[in-house]
């Protein structure tokens, strides 16, 4: 059986979510300039966020389409309200220091983050069941696309568009491309930068925690530490699709994602390979890509050369 | 004057860290003073108390609790008064060697019941071996941990001071393939293992007895513990048109990975070790998880006389978590040293000797009595001598023991 178009999909799906929450490291970096790693973990506690409002707010037994709507909301609730309480608290004192202090800090607020899930959330020190859509598999001719995948599927087309308009329509959205060009002169144009960075952040924290809920209904299970690894590769999905640029984040993230598909089912069959083939080396190969990538397009596959001002 | 102001933080911080190892140093000679009356001996234990495995290791640390409040209340050793001390080593090699460091400096220590991981053990032996402190593995399998790296061509025990009451992956792999190949009539196997030393050596000692048997291995797959994402793996899994998959690892990513294979179409068992033999296996892998398979070390608990007072203690010390699949095990770690203790403080007049450590690892080595799991005691490696394991099956949401008895190797 040909296992191409599987693990086509399979690479897609996971690539959707490294989309989504590349989408917040690019739209922060686009802005302020600030590699956000606290990202992967405003996607866990989206993802902690939506199963609260299953598991204690909402009665038992509650059917998942109902559901599933309001643990949406939830975890965007949570998330923004963390990634704008991050911006206030610990970014915005920071924003005229230099380029190494809201850097340290970011990496201090992940570990803060992921400490305080573990230590304050009921039975999170060990990973908790995130409930699922009930209904068997579908299959499209021999390619098969779980339950909890459909959720991916419709929403990260959808998300990306609204993303799109947002940016492109809305007076909002170009007060953004205002900011990211050269803050000083938007602010002198009368564009309120203070409030395009915190919407900038809130946008980010909605699409990651939308990411969480889709890591939740695909996988079954989060637990406290599932944004370390999830929030790295989705910055190198940024890094590769263009850093700053949103469609790059998505492209950056399904190339990604698929790169790992396929690595994990090929390399193994080319001879003498057969060592470096598994998944344990998908990560490997991941890397070696966005390298290639680097050498050849400094600026990421969908970014445009800019005068570094980092 | 920048300079100067460094100068006067880094005299300010040394001034500052010397004033609190003051206090640490007084705070233990406090202790060591108050213990005229009697002696406190303590047993220290190590295990990944959080984190994914922490359903495990708490297990440990509650039935190690349990054999010392035992013997205190029987009063086992007269004029000893024995205490724990638990350690978490989030099962990382790095956290349980700097643990080991922190045992061997506290002079109550006499032994410790720990690792759960045979990684961790790796980074721990040598740390105990040099301060001749005893160390009883309740669920180690690694065989090189006891006979050293090259076991299978010549075995040469590399470190005096450690033990296991667990049996080894050279004789749970071979025991698993038997049951699958011989019993399940499983004969086409995809092997998958997360690189780890203990998942990597069950899956080498699992494959080797399968071809051996007859059996085809149709795919092997190395899988990266940090991330839940298997849907690559599964596929090819199914594609390969395996009967059977072994699993060398644990739960956290066993569960998911059996959801997942069976979410993509293959509906076909997954057999793994006793790191799979948990409860949170059957919670992660849900519904999937039925007619999966695992071996663990020795006889069911439940079901051997000697368990029985072990397991109504143990409900009634009411620990908040389930004693595990290591908790007899533990039990039985921490009566060894208990044991070893009185011979000794027998042996020297009612009295600690001052090289009470060494004498303790060589008494050790000597033990024999009836524990939890059966007869306690160690052969020339420091191995149990007891070679009992189980199959069980997870059967109604539950591990139910399919079949129970000792390896024999396949002529």
């Amino acid at each position: 059986m040909n296992e191409l178009p599987q693990q086509l999909v399979n690479g897609l799906l996971l690539g959707s979510m490294y989309g989504l929450v590349a989408i917040g490291y690019t739209m922060v970096y686009g802005i302020v300039q600030l590699i956000n790693f606290a990202h992967g973990e405003i996607f866990m506690t989206g993802a902690f966020g939506a199963l609260t409002v299953y598991a204690y707010v909402l009665p038992g037994g509650t059917s998942m389409w109902i559901a599933l709507p309001l643990m949406l909301v939830g975890a965007i609730i949570v998330a923004v309200l963390v990634a704008v309480g991050a911006e206030r608290f610990a970014y915005r004192p920071l924003r005229t220091a230099p380029r190494l202090a809201p850097l340290i800090t970011a990496i201090g607020l992940s570990l803060a983050l992921q400490q305080a899930v573990w230590a304050w959330y009921p039975e999170a020190k060990s990973a908790r069941t995130f409930p699922t859509i009930p209904g068997g598999p579908f299959n499209i001719g021999n390619v098969t696309i779980q339950t909890g995948d459909i959720f991916l599927v419709v929403v990260a087309p959808l998300s990306m568009a609204f993303l799109a308009y947002f940016v492109m329509r809305t007076r909002t959205g170009r007060g953004m491309q205002a900011t990211a060009q050269d803050p000083d002169t938007a602010k002198l144009m009368g564009v309120n930068t203070d409030r395009i960075i915190v919407i900038a952040f809130a946008l980010g924290a909605a699409f990651a925690a939308i990411g969480g809920v889709a890591y939740g209904l695909k996988y079954g299970q989060i637990d406290f530490k599932m944004g370390f690894l999830l929030g790295l590769k989705a910055f190198t999905a940024a890094v590769l699709g263009g850093i700053g640029n949103i469609y790059g984040a998505m492209l950056g993230g399904l190339v990604l994602g698929v790169a790992e598909a396929l690595s994990t089912a090929y390399i193994s069959d080319i001879p003498g390979m057969d060592k470096f083939g598994s998944q344990s080396w998908a990560d490997v190969w991941a890397f070696v890509l966005l390298i290639l990538v680097l050498l050849f397009r400094p600026q990421g596959l969908l970014g445009e050369r800019v005068a570094d001002r980092a | 004057m920048r300079q100067r102001s460094l100068i006067a933080i880094t005299a300010a911080l040394a001034a500052g860290a010397l004033t609190l190892t003051a206090c640490g140093s007084r705070d233990s000679g406090d202790k060591g003073s108050d213990s005229g009356s009697g002696t406190t001996v303590t047993i220290g234990v190590d295990a990944p108390l959080t984190g994914d495995l922490s359903a495990l290791g708490l297990g440990i640390k509650n039935s190690v609790d349990l054999a010392v409040k035992q013997a205190n209340k029987k009063k086992y050793v007269s004029g000893v008064t024995f205490k724990i001390e638990a350690k978490d080593d989030q099962a990382q090699p790095s956290s349980g060697q700097a643990n080991a460091s922190a045992f061997v400096s506290d002079s109550s220590v006499y032994g410790v019941v720990g690792p759960l991981n045979s990684s961790v053990a790796q980074s721990m032996q040598k740390v105990f071996d040099d301060a001749k402190l005893v160390e009883v593995s309740p669920a180690n399998t690694n065989p090189a941990l006891t006979q050293g790296d090259n076991w299978q061509t010549s075995k040469s025990r590399p470190y005096k001071s450690y033990f296991r009451t667990a049996t080894t992956d050279a004789i749970q792999g071979p025991y698993a393939a038997q049951y699958v190949y011989n019993t399940a009539k499983l004969t086409k196997a995809f092997i998958i293992d997360d690189k780890k030393t203990y998942g990597a050596g069950l899956a080498a000692t699992f494959t080797g007895e399968f071809k051996k048997l007859g059996g085809k291995v149709v795919g092997t797959e190395h899988i990266n513990p940090d991330s839940k994402d298997y849907s690559a793996v599964v596929t090819k899994v199914k594609n390969s048109g395996a009967t059977v998959v072994y699993y060398g690892g644990e739960y956290p990513q066993a569960g998911p990975l059996s959801k997942q294979l069976k979410a993509a179409g293959a509906k076909i068992p997954l057999v793994g070790g006793d790191g799979i033999y948990a409860d949170d296996y059957i919670k992660l892998a849900g519904t999937a998880a039925a007619g999966d398979m695992a071996t663990s070390v020795g006889a069911p608990v439940e079901t051997l006389a000697s368990a029985k007072e072990f397991v109504d203690n143990y409900k009634a010390g009411g620990y908040s978590e389930a004693y595990g699949a290591y908790g007899g095990y533990s039990y039985d770690s921490a009566w060894a040293i208990i044991e070893a203790v009185k011979k000794v403080v027998d042996d020297n007049g009612g009295k600690l000797p001052s090289d009470a450590r060494a004498k303790i690892t060589a008494a050790v080595q000597n033990v024999s009595f009836d524990g939890v799991t059966g007869k306690v005691s160690f052969d020339e490696y420091g191995d149990a001598t007891n070679k009992q394991l189980t199959v069980y099956k997870v059967d109604g949401g539950a591990w139910k023991a399919a079949t129970s008895g000792t390896y024999t190797p396949s002529s």
